[in-house]
Protein backbone atom coordinates (compact mmCIF):
# COMPACT_ATOMS: atom_id res chain seq x y z
CA UNK A 1 0.00 0.00 0.00
CA UNK A 2 2.50 2.37 0.80
CA UNK A 3 4.30 2.07 -2.91
CA UNK A 4 1.54 5.01 -3.85
CA UNK A 5 1.50 6.98 -0.73
CA UNK A 6 3.88 10.54 -0.75
CA UNK A 7 6.27 9.32 2.17
CA UNK A 8 4.72 11.13 4.64
CA UNK A 9 1.48 9.68 4.11
CA UNK A 10 3.02 6.06 3.66
CA UNK A 11 4.79 6.17 7.17
CA UNK A 12 1.43 7.41 9.15
CA UNK A 13 -0.23 4.35 7.27
CA UNK A 14 2.12 2.11 8.71
CA UNK A 15 1.92 3.64 11.57
CA UNK A 16 -2.10 3.84 12.11
CA UNK A 17 -3.55 0.14 14.01
CA UNK A 18 -5.61 -1.71 12.40
CA UNK A 19 -9.73 -1.23 12.51
CA UNK A 20 -8.48 2.53 14.11
CA UNK A 21 -11.18 5.56 13.70
CA UNK A 22 -9.38 8.50 12.07
CA UNK A 23 -10.21 11.76 10.90
CA UNK A 24 -7.86 13.29 8.45
CA UNK A 25 -8.11 16.58 8.09
CA UNK A 26 -6.77 18.27 4.95
CA UNK A 27 -7.52 15.18 3.83
CA UNK A 28 -7.30 16.16 0.01
CA UNK A 29 -8.89 13.73 -2.59
CA UNK A 30 -8.82 10.68 -0.34
CA UNK A 31 -5.94 9.13 -0.94
CA UNK A 32 -4.89 8.17 2.29
CA UNK A 33 -8.59 7.55 3.72
CA UNK A 34 -8.89 5.19 0.48
CA UNK A 35 -5.40 3.50 1.38
CA UNK A 36 -6.64 3.30 5.50
CA UNK A 37 -10.24 2.10 4.90
CA UNK A 38 -9.06 -0.73 1.64
CA UNK A 39 -5.44 -1.82 3.69
CA UNK A 40 -6.26 -1.75 6.79
CA UNK A 41 -10.35 -1.47 7.81
CA UNK A 42 -10.29 1.97 8.92
CA UNK A 43 -13.51 3.81 9.87
CA UNK A 44 -11.69 6.35 7.99
CA UNK A 45 -13.42 10.31 7.58
CA UNK A 46 -12.32 13.63 6.53
CA UNK A 47 -12.45 17.25 6.42
CA UNK A 48 -11.51 19.04 3.32
CA UNK A 49 -11.02 22.87 2.31
CA UNK A 50 -11.85 22.39 -1.55
CA UNK A 51 -15.10 21.36 -3.17
CA UNK A 52 -13.83 19.48 -6.04
CA UNK A 53 -11.52 17.35 -3.55
CA UNK A 54 -14.56 16.55 -1.45
CA UNK A 55 -16.63 15.17 -4.70
CA UNK A 56 -13.62 13.27 -5.06
CA UNK A 57 -13.72 11.79 -1.85
CA UNK A 58 -17.31 11.25 -1.69
CA UNK A 59 -17.00 9.68 -5.50
CA UNK A 60 -14.59 6.64 -3.61
CA UNK A 61 -17.39 6.31 -1.16
CA UNK A 62 -15.25 8.05 1.38
CA UNK A 63 -17.21 10.26 4.82
CA UNK A 64 -15.57 13.70 3.72
CA UNK A 65 -16.79 17.04 5.30
CA UNK A 66 -16.38 20.23 3.40
CA UNK A 67 -14.58 22.28 6.18
CA UNK A 68 -12.04 24.33 7.49
CA UNK A 69 -9.89 22.76 10.07
CA UNK A 70 -9.59 26.41 11.85
CA UNK A 71 -13.29 26.79 12.06
CA UNK A 72 -15.01 23.14 12.10
CA UNK A 73 -13.24 20.94 14.22
CA UNK A 74 -15.13 22.22 16.99
CA UNK A 75 -18.23 20.20 16.03
CA UNK A 76 -15.76 17.02 16.62
CA UNK A 77 -17.02 15.48 20.01
CA UNK A 78 -13.68 14.89 22.49
CA UNK A 79 -11.88 11.79 21.88
CA UNK A 80 -13.91 10.50 19.39
CA UNK A 81 -11.41 8.92 16.52
CA UNK A 82 -8.08 6.84 17.54
CA UNK A 83 -5.99 8.97 15.20
CA UNK A 84 -6.62 12.39 14.17
CA UNK A 85 -4.07 13.41 10.89
CA UNK A 86 -2.78 16.65 9.72
CA UNK A 87 -0.57 15.97 7.02
CA UNK A 88 1.15 18.98 5.26
CA UNK A 89 -1.91 21.09 6.52
CA UNK A 90 -0.69 22.73 9.85
CA UNK A 91 1.49 25.52 7.87
CA UNK A 92 -1.70 26.67 5.88
CA UNK A 93 -3.92 27.12 8.99
CA UNK A 94 -4.44 30.80 10.49
CA UNK A 95 -4.10 29.29 14.36
CA UNK A 96 -1.51 26.22 14.33
CA UNK A 97 -1.20 26.11 17.93
CA UNK A 98 -5.06 26.43 18.46
CA UNK A 99 -5.80 23.39 15.38
CA UNK A 100 -3.14 21.35 17.17
CA UNK A 101 -5.01 21.71 20.37
CA UNK A 102 -8.28 20.55 18.68
CA UNK A 103 -7.07 17.48 17.01
CA UNK A 104 -5.44 16.51 20.40
CA UNK A 105 -8.99 16.86 21.74
CA UNK A 106 -10.81 14.94 19.05
CA UNK A 107 -8.01 12.22 19.03
CA UNK A 108 -6.67 10.27 21.42
CA UNK A 109 -3.68 10.32 19.25
CA UNK A 110 -2.72 13.02 16.42
CA UNK A 111 -0.45 12.66 13.34
CA UNK A 112 0.99 15.86 11.80
CA UNK A 113 3.75 16.23 9.29
CA UNK A 114 4.74 19.60 7.41
CA UNK A 115 7.29 20.72 5.77
CA UNK A 116 10.55 21.75 7.63
CA UNK A 117 11.59 25.60 6.76
CA UNK A 118 14.86 25.28 8.28
CA UNK A 119 16.00 22.70 5.59
CA UNK A 120 19.80 23.64 4.53
CA UNK A 121 18.49 24.19 1.23
CA UNK A 122 15.51 26.85 2.28
CA UNK A 123 18.32 28.41 4.56
CA UNK A 124 20.78 28.23 1.32
CA UNK A 125 17.88 30.54 -0.27
CA UNK A 126 17.24 32.35 1.81
CA UNK A 127 21.28 33.62 2.88
CA UNK A 128 22.45 33.54 -0.35
CA UNK A 129 19.62 34.81 -2.68
CA UNK A 130 17.84 37.02 -0.11
CA UNK A 131 14.63 35.94 -1.43
CA UNK A 132 11.66 33.86 0.07
CA UNK A 133 12.75 30.38 -1.15
CA UNK A 134 11.08 28.60 -3.75
CA UNK A 135 11.94 24.88 -3.45
CA UNK A 136 10.52 21.19 -4.37
CA UNK A 137 8.74 21.05 -1.54
CA UNK A 138 7.98 25.15 -1.16
CA UNK A 139 6.88 25.67 -4.99
CA UNK A 140 4.84 28.28 -4.71
CA UNK A 141 6.28 32.10 -4.52
CA UNK A 142 5.74 33.88 -0.97
CA UNK A 143 2.79 35.88 -2.49
CA UNK A 144 0.15 32.93 -3.51
CA UNK A 145 1.61 30.25 -1.17
CA UNK A 146 -1.12 28.67 1.14
CA UNK A 147 1.68 28.34 3.45
CA UNK A 148 1.05 31.05 6.14
CA UNK A 149 3.05 29.76 9.20
CA UNK A 150 6.09 28.57 8.02
CA UNK A 151 7.60 26.44 10.78
CA UNK A 152 10.70 24.45 11.51
CA UNK A 153 11.35 20.57 13.33
CA UNK A 154 12.60 23.01 16.04
CA UNK A 155 9.70 25.31 16.28
CA UNK A 156 7.58 22.11 16.52
CA UNK A 157 9.43 20.70 19.23
CA UNK A 158 9.10 23.45 21.15
CA UNK A 159 5.55 24.26 20.54
CA UNK A 160 4.70 20.88 21.71
CA UNK A 161 6.44 21.21 25.19
CA UNK A 162 5.25 24.16 25.76
CA UNK A 163 1.98 23.13 25.89
CA UNK A 164 2.61 19.80 27.53
CA UNK A 165 2.29 17.38 24.08
CA UNK A 166 3.60 14.31 24.40
CA UNK A 167 5.60 12.97 21.30
CA UNK A 168 5.27 9.60 20.97
CA UNK A 169 6.98 9.06 17.83
CA UNK A 170 8.85 11.16 15.30
CA UNK A 171 9.91 10.68 11.46
CA UNK A 172 12.49 12.59 9.23
CA UNK A 173 12.80 12.71 5.51
CA UNK A 174 15.02 14.13 3.01
CA UNK A 175 13.22 12.78 -0.24
CA UNK A 176 12.42 9.54 0.57
CA UNK A 177 15.46 8.51 2.85
CA UNK A 178 15.00 8.85 6.56
CA UNK A 179 17.47 11.23 8.69
CA UNK A 180 18.16 11.18 12.16
CA UNK A 181 16.11 13.51 14.74
CA UNK A 182 19.06 14.78 16.00
CA UNK A 183 20.22 16.35 12.83
CA UNK A 184 16.38 16.91 11.30
CA UNK A 185 16.11 20.51 11.88
CA UNK A 186 18.80 20.82 9.16
CA UNK A 187 18.31 17.95 7.06
CA UNK A 188 14.92 16.90 7.62
CA UNK A 189 12.57 18.17 4.32
CA UNK A 190 9.51 16.16 6.20
CA UNK A 191 8.64 15.79 9.94
CA UNK A 192 6.05 13.41 10.40
CA UNK A 193 5.24 13.55 14.50
CA UNK A 194 2.95 10.81 16.31
CA UNK A 195 1.47 12.85 19.08
CA UNK A 196 -0.29 12.25 22.56
CA UNK A 197 -1.80 14.29 25.84
CA UNK B 1 -56.91 22.43 -11.19
CA UNK B 2 -60.01 23.74 -9.66
CA UNK B 3 -61.60 20.58 -9.46
CA UNK B 4 -61.51 17.61 -8.13
CA UNK B 5 -59.88 15.73 -10.77
CA UNK B 6 -58.57 12.12 -9.99
CA UNK B 7 -55.33 11.58 -12.10
CA UNK B 8 -54.47 8.12 -12.50
CA UNK B 9 -50.64 7.09 -12.05
CA UNK B 10 -49.43 4.00 -12.87
CA UNK B 11 -50.31 2.42 -8.90
CA UNK B 12 -51.65 3.69 -6.34
CA UNK B 13 -51.83 1.73 -2.70
CA UNK B 14 -54.75 2.27 -0.70
CA UNK B 15 -53.34 1.67 2.84
CA UNK B 16 -55.08 -1.12 4.68
CA UNK B 17 -55.11 0.56 8.00
CA UNK B 18 -55.71 4.58 9.04
CA UNK B 19 -53.07 7.01 9.02
CA UNK B 20 -52.77 8.52 12.74
CA UNK B 21 -51.18 12.08 12.18
CA UNK B 22 -48.94 14.04 13.76
CA UNK B 23 -51.73 16.78 14.75
CA UNK B 24 -53.75 13.90 16.53
CA UNK B 25 -56.61 13.19 13.97
CA UNK B 26 -56.46 10.08 11.47
CA UNK B 27 -57.01 9.56 8.19
CA UNK B 28 -59.24 6.55 6.66
CA UNK B 29 -58.40 4.74 2.93
CA UNK B 30 -55.07 7.15 2.36
CA UNK B 31 -54.17 6.56 -1.01
CA UNK B 32 -50.74 6.76 -1.85
CA UNK B 33 -50.12 7.52 -6.01
CA UNK B 34 -46.91 6.33 -7.08
CA UNK B 35 -43.94 5.61 -10.09
CA UNK B 36 -41.55 2.66 -10.29
CA UNK B 37 -38.71 2.85 -11.76
CA UNK B 38 -35.66 -0.37 -12.49
CA UNK B 39 -36.23 -4.08 -11.34
CA UNK B 40 -36.00 -4.62 -7.50
CA UNK B 41 -33.73 -7.72 -6.61
CA UNK B 42 -35.18 -11.11 -5.07
CA UNK B 43 -33.50 -10.23 -1.69
CA UNK B 44 -35.55 -6.51 -1.98
CA UNK B 45 -32.50 -4.69 -1.15
CA UNK B 46 -31.66 -2.24 -4.23
CA UNK B 47 -34.49 -0.31 -3.44
CA UNK B 48 -33.88 4.03 -3.65
CA UNK B 49 -36.78 6.16 -2.61
CA UNK B 50 -36.42 9.42 -3.98
CA UNK B 51 -39.11 11.82 -2.15
CA UNK B 52 -39.95 14.78 -3.76
CA UNK B 53 -40.36 18.52 -3.42
CA UNK B 54 -43.27 21.15 -2.16
CA UNK B 55 -44.82 21.28 -6.11
CA UNK B 56 -43.18 17.88 -7.09
CA UNK B 57 -44.87 14.46 -7.83
CA UNK B 58 -44.23 11.15 -8.36
CA UNK B 59 -43.21 11.36 -11.96
CA UNK B 60 -39.51 11.74 -11.33
CA UNK B 61 -38.60 10.14 -14.32
CA UNK B 62 -41.41 9.55 -16.75
CA UNK B 63 -43.63 12.19 -18.06
CA UNK B 64 -45.78 14.41 -16.33
CA UNK B 65 -49.77 13.76 -17.50
CA UNK B 66 -50.95 17.31 -17.25
CA UNK B 67 -47.87 19.06 -18.66
CA UNK B 68 -46.40 16.08 -20.89
CA UNK B 69 -42.58 17.47 -20.01
CA UNK B 70 -40.38 14.76 -19.05
CA UNK B 71 -39.80 13.39 -15.52
CA UNK B 72 -38.91 16.42 -12.99
CA UNK B 73 -35.37 14.11 -12.66
CA UNK B 74 -35.61 12.25 -15.58
CA UNK B 75 -31.53 14.01 -15.97
CA UNK B 76 -30.41 12.06 -12.92
CA UNK B 77 -32.89 8.92 -12.91
CA UNK B 78 -32.85 6.33 -15.58
CA UNK B 79 -30.33 3.60 -16.91
CA UNK B 80 -26.81 5.04 -16.65
CA UNK B 81 -27.56 8.17 -14.69
CA UNK B 82 -26.35 8.60 -11.60
CA UNK B 83 -29.16 7.19 -9.88
CA UNK B 84 -28.86 3.97 -11.72
CA UNK B 85 -32.19 2.30 -12.91
CA UNK B 86 -29.96 -0.44 -14.49
CA UNK B 87 -28.90 -1.33 -10.74
CA UNK B 88 -31.55 0.53 -8.12
CA UNK B 89 -35.00 0.17 -8.04
CA UNK B 90 -36.30 3.66 -7.75
CA UNK B 91 -39.65 4.86 -6.03
CA UNK B 92 -41.11 7.94 -6.27
CA UNK B 93 -44.19 8.32 -4.19
CA UNK B 94 -46.64 11.52 -4.14
CA UNK B 95 -46.85 12.84 -0.97
CA UNK B 96 -50.01 12.99 1.20
CA UNK B 97 -51.63 16.31 0.72
CA UNK B 98 -50.56 16.47 -2.47
CA UNK B 99 -52.87 16.32 -5.81
CA UNK B 100 -51.53 13.88 -8.23
CA UNK B 101 -53.23 11.13 -6.97
CA UNK B 102 -52.05 10.31 -3.39
CA UNK B 103 -54.86 11.41 -1.09
CA UNK B 104 -55.24 15.48 -0.09
CA UNK B 105 -57.68 18.29 0.22
CA UNK B 106 -59.06 17.91 -3.31
CA UNK B 107 -59.54 13.83 -2.51
CA UNK B 108 -63.15 12.83 -1.50
CA UNK B 109 -63.77 12.35 2.37
CA UNK B 110 -65.86 9.39 3.66
CA UNK B 111 -69.02 11.72 3.09
CA UNK B 112 -68.49 12.21 -0.46
CA UNK B 113 -67.59 15.78 -1.09
CA UNK B 114 -64.28 16.50 -1.34
CA UNK B 115 -62.08 17.34 2.10
CA UNK B 116 -61.15 20.92 1.34
CA UNK B 117 -60.32 22.68 4.28
CA UNK B 118 -61.63 19.61 6.57
CA UNK B 119 -58.26 17.64 5.85
CA UNK B 120 -56.12 17.21 8.62
CA UNK B 121 -53.10 19.71 8.37
CA UNK B 122 -50.21 17.23 8.10
CA UNK B 123 -46.53 17.27 8.92
CA UNK B 124 -43.36 16.46 7.03
CA UNK B 125 -43.12 12.90 9.49
CA UNK B 126 -46.77 12.52 8.52
CA UNK B 127 -45.85 11.96 4.82
CA UNK B 128 -43.03 9.98 6.27
CA UNK B 129 -45.33 7.73 7.61
CA UNK B 130 -46.98 7.11 4.21
CA UNK B 131 -44.16 6.44 2.25
CA UNK B 132 -43.18 3.94 5.34
CA UNK B 133 -46.20 2.39 5.10
CA UNK B 134 -45.92 2.21 0.87
CA UNK B 135 -42.55 0.42 1.75
CA UNK B 136 -44.25 -2.30 4.13
CA UNK B 137 -46.70 -2.93 1.24
CA UNK B 138 -44.21 -3.58 -1.28
CA UNK B 139 -42.20 -5.40 1.23
CA UNK B 140 -39.38 -3.23 1.63
CA UNK B 141 -37.48 -3.31 4.85
CA UNK B 142 -34.69 -1.51 4.17
CA UNK B 143 -33.84 0.88 1.64
CA UNK B 144 -30.65 0.96 0.03
CA UNK B 145 -30.76 4.91 0.05
CA UNK B 146 -33.54 7.71 0.35
CA UNK B 147 -32.46 10.62 -1.72
CA UNK B 148 -34.41 14.14 -1.37
CA UNK B 149 -33.93 17.70 -2.36
CA UNK B 150 -35.70 20.67 -1.00
CA UNK B 151 -38.62 19.53 1.02
CA UNK B 152 -37.71 16.11 -0.56
CA UNK B 153 -34.38 16.31 1.83
CA UNK B 154 -36.94 16.92 5.11
CA UNK B 155 -38.64 14.25 4.50
CA UNK B 156 -35.34 11.93 4.10
CA UNK B 157 -34.12 13.35 6.96
CA UNK B 158 -37.20 12.73 8.97
CA UNK B 159 -36.98 9.23 7.59
CA UNK B 160 -33.79 8.57 9.23
CA UNK B 161 -34.68 10.08 12.48
CA UNK B 162 -38.08 8.41 12.56
CA UNK B 163 -37.77 5.10 10.99
CA UNK B 164 -33.93 4.73 11.39
CA UNK B 165 -34.16 1.05 10.57
CA UNK B 166 -35.23 1.91 6.75
CA UNK B 167 -32.49 3.84 5.40
CA UNK B 168 -29.15 2.61 5.13
CA UNK B 169 -27.96 5.95 3.18
CA UNK B 170 -29.61 9.26 3.35
CA UNK B 171 -28.94 11.69 0.69
CA UNK B 172 -30.03 15.43 1.74
CA UNK B 173 -29.73 17.75 -0.89
CA UNK B 174 -30.34 21.66 -1.19
CA UNK B 175 -32.46 21.66 2.63
CA UNK B 176 -32.79 21.85 6.02
CA UNK B 177 -33.78 20.51 9.67
CA UNK B 178 -35.92 23.72 10.26
CA UNK B 179 -37.76 25.98 8.33
CA UNK B 180 -36.65 29.57 9.49
CA UNK B 181 -38.59 32.60 9.83
CA UNK B 182 -37.57 33.82 6.68
CA UNK B 183 -38.64 30.51 5.32
CA UNK B 184 -42.40 30.59 6.80
CA UNK B 185 -42.99 34.25 6.10
CA UNK B 186 -42.28 33.80 2.65
CA UNK B 187 -44.88 30.64 2.55
CA UNK B 188 -47.29 32.97 4.27
CA UNK B 189 -47.26 35.16 1.89
CA UNK B 190 -48.08 32.58 -0.78
CA UNK B 191 -51.12 30.90 1.69
CA UNK B 192 -52.33 35.16 2.20
CA UNK B 193 -52.20 35.27 -1.53
CA UNK B 194 -54.40 32.07 -2.12
CA UNK B 195 -57.03 33.03 0.94
CA UNK B 196 -57.43 36.63 -0.47
CA UNK B 197 -58.89 35.24 -3.97
CA UNK B 198 -62.51 35.35 -3.62
CA UNK B 199 -62.94 32.70 -5.92
CA UNK B 200 -60.81 30.58 -2.89
CA UNK B 201 -64.28 30.42 -0.78
CA UNK B 202 -62.90 29.23 2.19
CA UNK B 203 -61.31 26.29 0.54
CA UNK B 204 -64.96 24.95 -1.29
CA UNK B 205 -64.31 26.02 -4.42
CA UNK B 206 -64.16 22.38 -6.04
CA UNK B 207 -67.89 22.39 -7.04
CA UNK B 208 -67.72 25.76 -8.83
CA UNK B 209 -65.37 24.55 -11.13
CA UNK B 210 -62.72 27.51 -10.95
CA UNK B 211 -60.67 27.96 -7.79
CA UNK B 212 -58.38 30.83 -6.60
CA UNK B 213 -56.42 30.40 -9.70
CA UNK B 214 -54.99 34.10 -9.00
CA UNK B 215 -53.93 33.73 -5.54
CA UNK B 216 -52.26 30.56 -6.25
CA UNK B 217 -50.21 32.10 -9.22
CA UNK B 218 -49.35 35.00 -6.65
CA UNK B 219 -48.39 32.27 -4.28
CA UNK B 220 -46.14 30.84 -7.14
CA UNK B 221 -44.51 33.34 -8.08
CA UNK B 222 -43.33 34.55 -4.80
CA UNK B 223 -42.09 31.43 -4.25
CA UNK B 224 -40.02 31.11 -7.41
CA UNK B 225 -38.07 34.25 -6.98
CA UNK B 226 -36.96 32.43 -3.62
CA UNK B 227 -36.20 29.43 -6.31
CA UNK B 228 -33.44 31.31 -8.24
CA UNK B 229 -30.88 33.90 -7.53
CA UNK B 230 -30.20 37.62 -7.88
CA UNK B 231 -27.21 37.37 -10.21
CA UNK B 232 -29.51 33.91 -11.78
CA UNK B 233 -32.61 36.28 -12.25
CA UNK B 234 -30.19 39.39 -13.50
CA UNK B 235 -27.68 36.82 -16.28
CA UNK B 236 -31.53 35.65 -17.80
CA UNK B 237 -33.38 38.85 -17.72
CA UNK B 238 -31.08 41.79 -16.39
CA UNK B 239 -33.69 44.78 -16.93
CA UNK B 240 -34.59 43.30 -20.15
CA UNK B 241 -37.94 44.69 -21.56
CA UNK B 242 -40.41 41.57 -23.20
CA UNK B 243 -41.48 42.54 -26.79
CA UNK B 244 -40.92 46.39 -27.09
CA UNK B 245 -38.39 48.70 -27.60
CA UNK B 246 -39.59 51.17 -24.84
CA UNK B 247 -41.88 51.41 -21.36
CA UNK B 248 -45.51 51.45 -22.27
CA UNK B 249 -45.78 53.70 -18.65
CA UNK B 250 -48.25 51.24 -17.17
CA UNK B 251 -48.86 48.38 -15.93
CA UNK B 252 -48.17 45.28 -18.62
CA UNK B 253 -45.36 42.87 -18.16
CA UNK B 254 -42.94 45.54 -19.32
CA UNK B 255 -40.18 43.93 -18.38
CA UNK B 256 -38.56 40.05 -19.30
CA UNK B 257 -38.81 39.03 -15.84
CA UNK B 258 -42.28 40.15 -14.98
CA UNK B 259 -43.52 38.33 -18.28
CA UNK B 260 -41.76 34.98 -17.17
CA UNK B 261 -42.61 35.42 -13.63
CA UNK B 262 -46.55 35.85 -14.48
CA UNK B 263 -46.03 32.44 -17.21
CA UNK B 264 -44.69 30.68 -14.07
CA UNK B 265 -47.11 31.80 -12.02
CA UNK B 266 -50.51 30.97 -14.35
CA UNK B 267 -48.87 27.43 -15.98
CA UNK B 268 -48.67 26.10 -12.20
CA UNK B 269 -52.67 26.66 -11.66
CA UNK B 270 -53.06 24.17 -14.54
CA UNK B 271 -51.41 21.33 -12.87
CA UNK B 272 -51.54 22.18 -8.55
CA UNK B 273 -54.61 22.19 -6.16
CA UNK B 274 -54.40 25.63 -4.51
CA UNK B 275 -55.65 23.94 -0.88
CA UNK B 276 -52.68 21.65 -1.25
CA UNK B 277 -50.13 24.08 -1.93
CA UNK B 278 -51.41 25.59 2.05
CA UNK B 279 -51.20 22.10 3.70
CA UNK B 280 -48.36 21.48 1.76
CA UNK B 281 -46.56 24.71 2.94
CA UNK B 282 -48.16 24.54 6.48
CA UNK B 283 -46.43 21.11 7.08
CA UNK B 284 -43.22 22.71 5.90
CA UNK B 285 -43.47 25.46 8.63
CA UNK B 286 -43.74 23.12 11.07
CA UNK B 287 -40.97 21.27 10.02
CA UNK B 288 -38.37 21.65 13.16
CA UNK B 289 -36.08 18.07 13.59
CA UNK B 290 -34.48 19.11 16.48
CA UNK B 291 -37.71 19.68 18.21
CA UNK B 292 -39.41 16.90 17.53
CA UNK B 293 -36.59 14.99 19.52
CA UNK B 294 -35.82 16.75 22.66
CA UNK B 295 -34.73 20.15 21.49
CA UNK B 296 -31.40 18.57 20.32
CA UNK B 297 -30.42 17.46 16.28
CA UNK B 298 -27.83 15.28 17.33
CA UNK B 299 -30.53 13.19 19.23
CA UNK B 300 -32.76 12.79 16.37
CA UNK B 301 -30.12 10.46 14.90
CA UNK B 302 -29.40 8.55 17.85
CA UNK B 303 -30.88 5.43 16.34
CA UNK B 304 -29.67 5.66 13.03
CA UNK B 305 -26.91 3.82 11.70
CA UNK B 306 -27.21 5.11 8.15
CA UNK B 307 -24.65 6.71 6.07
CA UNK B 308 -25.50 10.74 5.11
CA UNK B 309 -24.48 13.23 2.35
CA UNK B 310 -25.69 16.66 2.99
CA UNK B 311 -24.95 18.91 -0.48
CA UNK B 312 -25.77 22.64 -0.40
CA UNK B 313 -25.42 25.38 -3.01
CA UNK B 314 -23.18 28.12 -2.56
CA UNK B 315 -26.33 30.26 -4.62
CA UNK B 316 -29.27 29.41 -2.41
CA UNK B 317 -30.44 31.82 -0.10
CA UNK B 318 -33.65 29.73 0.48
CA UNK B 319 -31.97 26.73 2.47
CA UNK B 320 -28.01 28.12 2.57
CA UNK B 321 -25.35 26.26 3.40
CA UNK B 322 -25.41 27.03 7.09
CA UNK B 323 -28.78 24.71 7.39
CA UNK B 324 -26.49 21.80 6.17
CA UNK B 325 -23.62 22.51 7.70
CA UNK B 326 -26.14 22.66 10.98
CA UNK B 327 -27.08 19.39 9.97
CA UNK B 328 -23.72 18.24 9.41
CA UNK B 329 -22.46 18.73 12.99
CA UNK B 330 -25.66 17.13 14.63
CA UNK B 331 -24.82 13.78 12.52
CA UNK B 332 -20.84 14.42 13.86
CA UNK B 333 -21.92 14.59 17.07
CA UNK B 334 -23.58 11.80 16.77
CA UNK B 335 -21.14 9.92 15.39
CA UNK B 336 -21.90 8.83 12.13
CA UNK B 337 -20.05 8.70 8.87
CA UNK B 338 -21.36 12.02 7.06
CA UNK B 339 -20.11 13.61 3.36
CA UNK B 340 -20.76 17.34 2.86
CA UNK B 341 -20.34 19.56 -0.16
CA UNK B 342 -21.23 23.09 -1.26
CA UNK B 343 -21.69 23.14 -4.74
CA UNK B 344 -21.05 26.08 -6.92
CA UNK B 345 -23.61 26.53 -9.37
CA UNK B 346 -25.19 29.82 -10.51
CA UNK B 347 -29.03 28.47 -10.20
CA UNK B 348 -29.70 29.38 -6.66
CA UNK B 349 -32.52 26.79 -4.66
CA UNK B 350 -33.51 25.30 -7.90
CA UNK B 351 -29.78 24.22 -8.54
CA UNK B 352 -31.07 20.50 -7.90
CA UNK B 353 -32.69 20.36 -10.62
CA UNK B 354 -30.62 21.73 -12.87
CA UNK B 355 -27.21 20.67 -15.07
CA UNK B 356 -25.05 20.92 -12.47
CA UNK B 357 -22.47 18.28 -13.31
CA UNK B 358 -20.54 18.36 -9.77
CA UNK B 359 -23.96 17.05 -8.02
CA UNK B 360 -24.11 14.37 -10.38
CA UNK B 361 -20.89 13.43 -9.55
CA UNK B 362 -21.69 13.35 -6.03
CA UNK B 363 -24.49 11.28 -6.29
CA UNK B 364 -23.22 8.77 -8.22
CA UNK B 365 -20.24 8.60 -6.08
CA UNK B 366 -22.28 8.43 -2.90
CA UNK B 367 -25.07 6.20 -3.88
CA UNK B 368 -21.82 3.45 -5.43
Amino acid sequence: MTATLRPDLAIIAANVADGARVLDVGCGDGTLLAALRDQKGCDARGMEIDPANVGACVARGLSVIQGDADRDLAFYPDQSVDYAILSQTLQTTMRPDKVLEELLRIGRHAFVSFPNFAHWRVRLSLLWGGRMPVTRLLPVAWYETPNIHHLTVDDFRALVDERGIKVEDAWFLSGDTRCSPAAANLRAEHAVFLLSR
Amino acid sequence: MASATIIEPSAVLTLPQPLVLDGGQQLEEVRIAYEAYGTLSPAKDNAILVTHALTGDQYLASPHPITGKPGWWSRMVGPGKPIDTDKFHVICANVIGSCMGSTGPASLAPDGAPYAMRFPVITIRDMVRGHVALLDALGIESLHAVVGGSMGGMQALSLAANFPERARAVMVIASTARHSAQNIAFHEVGRQAIMADPAWRDGDYYEHGKGPEKGLSVARMAAHITYLSEAGLTDKFGRRLQDRAEKTFGFDADFQVESYLRYQGLSFTGRFDANSYLYITRAMDYFDLAEEHGGLLAHAFARTKARFCLVSFDTDWLYPTAESRNVVHALNAAGLPVSFVELSAPFGHDSFLLDVPALDRVVEGFLG
